[in-house]
């Protein structure tokens, strides 16, 4: 089922976050939005961390490269990472598509509530037309 | 003036253009007169091209060099050779004048220089990947270390052996000061070998670093060193001779995960310490972790094969506080001349100048050994360096005799034997460092020997 | 003219048994190997390098040379570079046998003539820097950042002070923020005002008792002298922090001001660009340093002093000073870009170094006159010795981008300005004339922005035109990359 990203919380440093209620807890898919995608411009390189990982929300988790920028990408959430979409450095186009659904890069198992900070689809867009 | 262009009427046109009515008036709108100097830099007079050169000319016939002297100093730095073709390539306007290869349309020519030095690099080494070069050996090693921490980032020593060369350790050191790191040097055996770090290996060593041949001019055992490493999960990093190569095995073949040299011995004049060439290559794995920039190939947009700088996301200047090396620029008219010196050499001509110097070697230890006031420190395996001591324990005494005779007789290592993290142990009190390369010959060999064992000895040896 | 051997790599010019190097036979007895060595230790072929005969080799790399531009060739307006006319007297002296034949290790009484240039230039840096402690061991400007830092980092620790704060300008080169996060510092960023230069307010905020250094690069990259600086220097001091000058730009103040004089604590020389040397293809260049009096003991050695002797006669030693960060490098420096710089010098003399200066501020202004016709500046109608104009307008009228004009420029045969630096100024075109280019080349250059301007946007778009490719595929380059050659990696390409 595609993901919407009307339904997503977002983090001001452009991750989309989808939390997800399972038998384990509260899982994270987290991804990063369109906007940022669209500045990034050409994706080249897409460095992840190791499953197991134990992040605190704002941690940084990887970096996203385009041919003359790096960005790192920070977990809006705090909790473990569960999984990696470790294709998906291999296949960064795939990314520029569908950023929602096949672009989504790194799963966590949660260990604390979803951050108050985080922005809702319209707050985010806000302020990315204020950057833009 | 000599290198300037405007007459006065270029002057008073540009002047025109601009609406001002002097170049201090554009000083002083922007320059406040209170920082401004008042008066002449107090400098030599401009002199011209005839009396500089004279001057000049006069200046450097006063200085022993390896024109005027025969060199048996090496220690990192080689009189080796240079064919004609190597500086008759360099000294074309196009390759020394321009720089770093940001429109690559107009630069081809120096990235496929920098894409062929790769390529060389590799096949020297037998490592998958190799940057475009870095400033020089000492601070190739550093950066070597640098990107072995930044790659076991859980991990916090570095070891490293007490026969490996000095400068190299003392830049090392500088460079760890203000980080939280440990650096270990572990005293080398009495074979002076660095054998002993296997056992100081442990789960928190980000990376080993051996140079091969040693400092003293052994040889290490580094496969047996790079397999406790990988063992610990550490990294090795050897630090090799590139001619050793033409002989030895290759780092890329004795399980070596980062290879750096001091590449000056590939056709780089010695010109006192620098500009030098960094050799750095790695693992192709550890690519997205070497420092330093990197010539890639592509194609053009009609589909033709090119060259840009690529993976610059790597580079300093971009990860700015993120960096974790201090790696801009590069070394590419230095590069230029080692890929020429090996296009020239091939894999014979290394072969040839390696066993040259292997053979000039043994003849030359073999004279010393032959001498009452010497002796041959290690006896074995060596390509071009050896360890001599004088019995008689004035080295400084005895260099000085010899380089007033005509010869650069090696390096006095006394000054380097202490007990800071870069000094040499304690067996090397009283020895010289002899370096023999292709370039020597028997006589000269012969010459040195004659020339050390007549210097007057101290009057009264220590017991 | 299409040149084969120079579009082929080395590696497919290769064909066994070809050679160029070869020896006459030994004049000492042929040790046995097997017998000496370990039979570990010895690999049984020699390294896969390319087999070739010397013409191949000179034809090959003659031709490459061909697909460059350069000083000696073109007009090389590349920004924050400092592309001048490389003197060839400097390359002759430079190369006589007693500067470039000097082994690193020889003792100094060996060559004390090389070591009374190297003093020399010690001395002249400092009177032009007006910082009397010189370091000419870093090997490039990046470096030179580093081992200040290194030294501001030593000095404050002898003081028992814990500064563990750099600013750097949002203005900044890269290597600003990299070598204080190398240094071991936390860097925080101060930012550009409207008119480009320090934001005082922004300064203020950030300085406090935590602070080392503020790197300040003034001119800074825009091409303006900060005219506060007389506020940065007294703000900063009074925070007990120091100031590093990053000295790329100091082409445009010799002899009219001093770093020591405005304030600097710190600083690093570009010699390759303020004197002269060769650029290199990238490289090699040198980063002396120049700091105070109280910071010179934290200096890296060796350093040249002179004594005298019992007759009066001047004696050159190496010395470390007495509480030295250590070395950044091996041996000495380098020296073979340092003895250029001093011959430059020589060559000009202080007042001709200050006429350099201003030739290169009139020349700029001139451009800048010029060009602020055809594309927007910034940040007003005067500059130092480089201006940054924007190509933002364009962008908009015609969807022309800073680097679509920087590639056409290549089509009128000049190599481009520096395009997105510093990022400050949105579609930078950053020019750097230089005073070693005529009013007749920099009218031409002019001529050629504004005619590009008028032209067709699918041909400015598709530009270069005339060299030999055009727009390479950086992504391509960077998603799959092909470091080296080998003997598949050419099946993708065209011959």
């Amino acid at each position: 089922m595609a993901r919407d990203p009307e339904q997503l919380l977002y983090a001001d440093s452009h991750e989309w976050v989808d939390v997800q209620d399972t038998d384990g807890g509260k899982v994270a898919v987290i991804g990063i939005s369109a906007f940022a995608v669209e500045q990034l411009n050409d994706l080249v390189y897409m460095d992840l961390p190791d499953v197991g990982r134990e992040l605190a929300a704002g941690d940084e988790f990887g970096e996203v490269e385009s041919v003359k920028a790096v960005s790192p990408m920070y977990s809006p959430v705090a909790g473990e990472v569960l999984e990696v979409h470790a294709d998906l450095p291999d296949s960064l186009d795939g990314l520029n598509d569908d950023p929602y659904d096949f672009g989504w890069i790194i799963k966590v198992k949660m260990n604390g509530d979803v951050p108050a900070s985080l922005l809702d689809h319209a707050a985010y867009q806000k302020q990315c037309s204020e950057a833009g | 003036m000599s290198y300037l262009f405007h007459t006065e009427e270029d002057r008073a046109e540009m002047l025109g253009s601009i609406g001002a009515e002097s170049v201090q008036q554009l000083l002083d709108a922007q320059v406040p007169a209170s920082v401004q100097l008042k008066r002449p830099l107090k400098l030599p007079a401009a002199t011209d091209e005839i009396n500089l050169t004279r001057e000049l000319t006069q200046s450097a016939a006063t200085n022993a060099s390896t024109s005027s002297h025969v060199c048996f100093l090496g220690g990192g730095a080689y009189d080796h050779f240079i064919p004609a073709v190597v500086d008759e390539i360099a000294s074309r306007g196009e390759y020394y004048t321009s720089y770093t290869p940001y429109q690559a349309e107009v630069s081809q020519g120096n990235l496929q220089v920098m894409f062929e030095y790769e390529t060389l690099i590799t096949q020297l080494t037998g490592l998958g990947v190799s940057n475009a070069s870095l400033y020089d050996g000492g601070s190739a090693a550093t950066e070597a270390v640098l990107m072995s921490l930044a790659i076991k980032r859980d991990r916090s020593k570095v070891i490293t052996s007490d026969v490996v060369h000095p400068h190299y350790r003392e830049t090392l050191a500088a460079y760890l000061h203000n980080v939280d790191v440990e650096l270990v040097v572990v005293p080398s055996d009495d074979d002076g070998l660095s054998t002993p770090m296997i056992d100081a290996i442990d789960e928190q060593t980000a990376c080993v670093l051996i140079q091969h041949p040693n400092y003293v001019g052994r040889l290490e055992s580094v496969a047996s060193i790079a397999a406790a490493a990988k063992e610990a999960g550490a990294l090795t990093i050897e630090s090799f001779d590139p001619i050793s190569l033409g002989r030895l095995k290759r780092p890329g073949d004795l399980g070596v995960d980062i290879a750096v040299a001091e590449g000056q011995c590939l056709g780089n004049p010695l010109a006192y310490g620098g500009p030098y060439l960094g050799i750095m290559a790695c693992r192709e794995d550890l690519v997205r972790r070497l420092p330093g920039r990197i010539a890639g190939q592509t194609t053009d947009r009609r589909g033709k094969r090119c060259w840009v700088l690529t993976l610059q996301t790597r580079e300093q200047h971009i990860r700015r506080d993120k960096a974790t090396s201090n790696i801009c620029s590069n070394q590419t008219l230095l590069a230029l001349r080692s890929s020429v010196y090996l296009s020239l050499l091939g894999p014979h001509g290394l072969r040839e100048t390696a066993d040259q110097c292997i053979a000039k070697l043994s003849y030359a230890k073999e004279c010393f050994e032959a001498c009452e006031r010497f002796e041959v420190l290690h006896p074995g395996a060596a390509v071009k360096e050896f360890v001599v001591r004088d019995l008689s324990a004035d080295v400084g005494g005895l260099m000085d005799h010899a380089s007033q005779s005509g010869v650069l007789a090696g390096i006095n290592l006394d000054p380097l034997v202490g007990d800071s993290t870069s000094s040499l142990p304690d067996r090397y009190q009283h020895c010289f460092l002899v370096a023999v390369t292709e370039q020597r010959t028997r006589s000269e060999i012969q010459s040195l020997v004659r020339t050390l064992e007549s210097a007057p000895a101290l009057a009264s040896p220590p017991t | 003219m299409r040149n084969q051997q120079a579009s082929q790599l080395l590696f497919e010019l290769s064909r066994p048994g070809r050679r160029a190097h070869t020896f006459d036979s030994l004049d000492v007895p042929e040790p046995d190997l097997e017998q000496m060595f370990d039979s570990d230790d010895l690999a049984a072929t020699p390294p896969p390098l390319p087999e070739l005969a010397e013409g191949d080799v000179v034809r090959h790399f003659v031709g490459l040379s061909t697909l460059n531009m350069s000083v000696d060739t073109h007009f090389y307006p590349l920004g924050s570079c400092t592309m001048k006319y490389n003197p060839k007297r400097n390359e002759r002296i430079a190369s006589l046998p007693g500067f470039a034949h000097v082994h690193p290790m020889q003792e100094a009484s060996t060559i004390q003539g090389l070591l009374h240039c190297l003093y020399e230039l010690q001395e002249m840096l400092a009177e032009i820097s007006g910082l009397p402690g010189v370091s000419l061991q870093p090997a490039a400007g990046a470096h030179g950042e580093l081992t200040a830092l290194f030294v501001a980092a030593a000095y404050f620790q002898s003081r028992g002070e814990n500064r563990r704060v750099v600013l750097t300008a949002d203005s900044a080169h890269g290597t600003n923020p990299a070598s204080a996060q190398m240094a071991g510092f936390a860097t925080k960023t101060v930012k550009s005002n409207g008119d480009g230069l320090v934001d005082l307010d922004d300064l203020k905020a950030k300085l406090g008792d935590d602070t080392a250094v503020f790197m300040l690069t003034n001119p800074n990259t825009l091409g303006l002298f900060d005219r506060q600086i007389e506020t940065i220097n007294h703000l900063v001091h009074e925070a007990g922090a120091l100031i590093y000058l990053d000295g790329a730009n100091m082409n445009a103040i010799l002899g009219i001001t001093r770093p020591g004089d405005f304030g600097a604590d710190l600083m690093h020389y570009n010699p390759h660009k303020t004197f002269s040397g060769p650029h290199g293809g990238g490289g090699p260049g040198a980063g002396p340093i120049c700091v105070r009096d109280f910071l010179a003991p934290f200096l890296p050695g060796p350093i040249v002093t002179r004594q005298m002797d019992d007759d009066g006669q001047p004696i050159l030693e190496l010395t470390t000073p007495e509480h030295s960060i250590g070395r950044v490098r091996s041996f000495f420096g380098n020296v073979g870009v340092l003895m250029r710089a001093y011959i430059y010098i020589r060559t000009y003399g202080g007042d001709g170094l200050r006429r350099v200066s201003e030739d290169a501020v009139l020349g700029a202004n001139y451009l800048l006159s010029k060009v602020k016709h055809i594309l927007d500046v910034p940040h007003g109608d005067r500059c130092m010795h480089e201006f940054v104009a924007s190509a933002t307008r364009l962008k908009k009228q015609s969807g022309l981008s800073a680097m679509d004009l920087a590639k056409r420029v290549l089509d009128y045969g000049f190599h481009a300005p520096t395009v997105y630096f510093p990022l400050v100024v949105d579609e930078a075109v950053m020019v750097e004339p230089t005073e070693t280019e005529s009013k007749q080349t920099l009218d031409a250059f002019a001529e050629a922005l504004f005619r590009i301007t008028e032209e067709s946007d699918d041909l400015v778009h598709e530009a270069p035109h005339t060299t030999r490719i055009s727009r390479p595929d950086d992504v391509a380059a960077a998603r799959r990359p092909v470091l080296k050659w080998s003997d598949a990696s050419d099946e993708t390409a065209t011959p």
